[in-house]
């Protein structure tokens, strides 16, 4: 099969660890720190981080999941309509530091939609980005603050984050375009 | 799904979806801001030839709360009062481009017949007799919400089942769910061919209610009284009324509004703590932003792009799935 792990399970696991120094050196004030994942792999990245950095802080942290869904801008463009999964944000955003996570970022739209869900939420103080993989062809302005890996790939290809907790293993992989889908997680145009 | 026109059409599957939905839906009412951008610059007609207080008023907050444009036209104090067909009334609100079409109708079929002549999704609210698919599927979401299944769960459906579409959808859908239902009340009101179609046991009295996890009061239309299908009101009070007496402490009560209280449901037991009624009206709004989403998120663009030019640009240049 024509398809290249750049990351393994190792490399997951220190490239979060990674992270979540970065998150914790940035944000004196970690009481004033929230973390969301995005649906589905943000949050379950949202999900390790959050223990990473409460652990570092030596505080607890609010952790939220979002779906978004509601807020994309291609829907009547899709066969059907995308599967909504339940957000979870049981805190008040107001005057917090949000840290969004989501597993590739790419035309930032997905971001988009995040940052105006939270909103709906409440007014948070600042938002950040956390992303694992970053693979370009941004199509809005939008820049992560800590990136877990920086991938340079054609538009056509695609990317597959997978973890153990929906996949069964950790690793990130770029394959072509034409490869098959086998497991979820693949990023890329339709 | 094309139109919600019946509870027959949908397969367990497809409730389950939109129960899963409307859970989504719940917790965006839970939120500071309750209102999502899903549905913007789509139009909704609504257009009610009956009288409707809950029906309505949530089908149009959902459609609010969804962002779209409604348009919302009562038989009273439109055309309809002139003299305008139904299709003649579908033909002038078509001029809109609704994405979909909200109908109540006294008349059985009427949702049916909408939907063969408009490109909008139809969703029925309620076609005389025949069925009330939205109300059904709120029922089962607020069972399933209290209950968690309703696998294997007894529901009583008690009172004038002959005229009841919401009897005719719900007791489709909680079957469908997995619950047995047995319909109860006068003989002359429960339509024993029917019943067994849908899969349902017949009873004419009350007496083994205590084996019923769900007692479902149906309201007692007034006006059935003078086509004397029942004596007399005070004999169906004596008979068939659910009060604090009858309703078991662990039984849960449902009705669909509006009561008639004193009839069919005692004051008594409309606020007592076994009650879903208040929790049905609350959770039809977010059913019924499941369903227009169900109906409106995907399939194709805003008729407003359908002309050729338009639909291929939107096929040659895909917006990426968001990464």
């Amino acid at each position: 099969m024509n398809e290249k792990v750049v990351l393994d399970r190792d490399d997951v696991r220190r490239t979060l660890v990674r992270i979540a120094h970065e998150i914790v050196e940035n944000n004196r004030d970690a009481q004033a720190l929230a973390i969301v994942g995005i649906h589905t792999r943000g949050a379950v990245l949202a999900n390790r981080l959050h223990a990473l950095v409460a652990e570092l802080a030596g505080t607890e942290i609010p952790l939220g999941d979002l779906d978004i869904s509601f807020y994309r801008d291609d829907l009547g463009e899709r066969p059907t309509a995308p599967v909504v999964h339940a957000s979870h944000l049981d805190f008040d955003p107001d005057d917090r530091t949000v840290v969004l996570v989501d597993d590739v970022l790419f035309t930032g739209r997905t971001v988009r939609a995040a940052i105006d869900a939270l909103f709906d939420y409440g007014r948070p103080a600042r938002v950040q980005l956390a992303v694992l993989a970053d693979r370009g062809h941004r199509e809005l302005p939008i820049r992560p603050d800590y990136v877990g890996k920086n991938l340079p790939t054609a538009r056509g290809e695609r990317v597959f984050v997978r973890l153990e907790e929906i996949d069964g293993v950790d690793e990130v992989a770029i394959a072509d375009a034409a490869e098959p889908v086998l497991t979820g997680g693949g990023k890329a145009p339709r | 799904m094309r139109h919600l026109l019946s509870i027959a059409d949908l397969d367990r599957d497809e409730i389950e979806r939109i129960m899963e939905l409307a859970d989504s839906f719940a917790e965006v009412g839970r939120r500071d801001i309750k209102k999502v951008p899903t549905l913007r610059g789509r139009t909704v007609v609504s257009l009610f030839y009956e009288s409707s207080t809950r029906t309505s008023s949530s089908f149009e907050l959902a459609v609010k709360r969804l962002s779209a444009d409604l348009v919302s036209v009562k038989a009273a104090g439109s055309s309809v009062d002139k003299g305008e067909s139904l299709r003649d009334t579908i033909a002038t609100l078509s001029a809109y481009e609704p994405e979909a079409i909200v109908i109540r109708s006294p008349h059985a079929g009427a949702a049916q017949l909408v939907a063969q002549w408009t490109d909008a999704a139809v969703v029925n609210a309620g076609d005389g007799k025949h069925e009330h698919p939205s109300q059904a599927l709120l029922d089962v979401y607020t069972l399933r919400e209290r209950l968690g299944a309703l696998d294997g769960k007894q529901v009583w459906i008690v009172g004038d089942v002959l005229h009841s579409r919401v009897a005719r959808s719900t007791a489709q859908a909680f079957t469908k769910m997995g619950a047995a239902v047995t319909l109860c009340g006068p003989p002359p009101l429960i339509p024993r061919a029917a019943a067994e179609a849908l899969g349902c046991a017949v009873t004419y009295d009350l007496s083994g209610l205590g084996e019923a996890d769900v007692v479902y009061a149906l309201r007692m239309q007034r006006e059935r009284m003078a086509e004397s299908f029942v004596p007399s009101l005070r004999e169906y009070v004596a008979n068939y009324q659910i009060n604090e007496r009858r309703l078991g402490a662990r039984q849960l009560l449902m009705h669909p509004g509006p009561v008639n209280r004193g009839v069919e449901l005692s004051d008594d037991v409309i606020e007592h703590p076994n009650s879903l009624i208040t929790q049905q009206v609350r959770n039809g709004l977010f059913v019924r932003m499941a369903i227009l989403y169900e109906l409106l998120a995907g399939g194709e663009r805003p008729r407003g792009a359908r002309e050729q030019g338009a639909a291929e640009a939107a096929v040659s240049q895909p917006i990426g799935e968001p990464a």
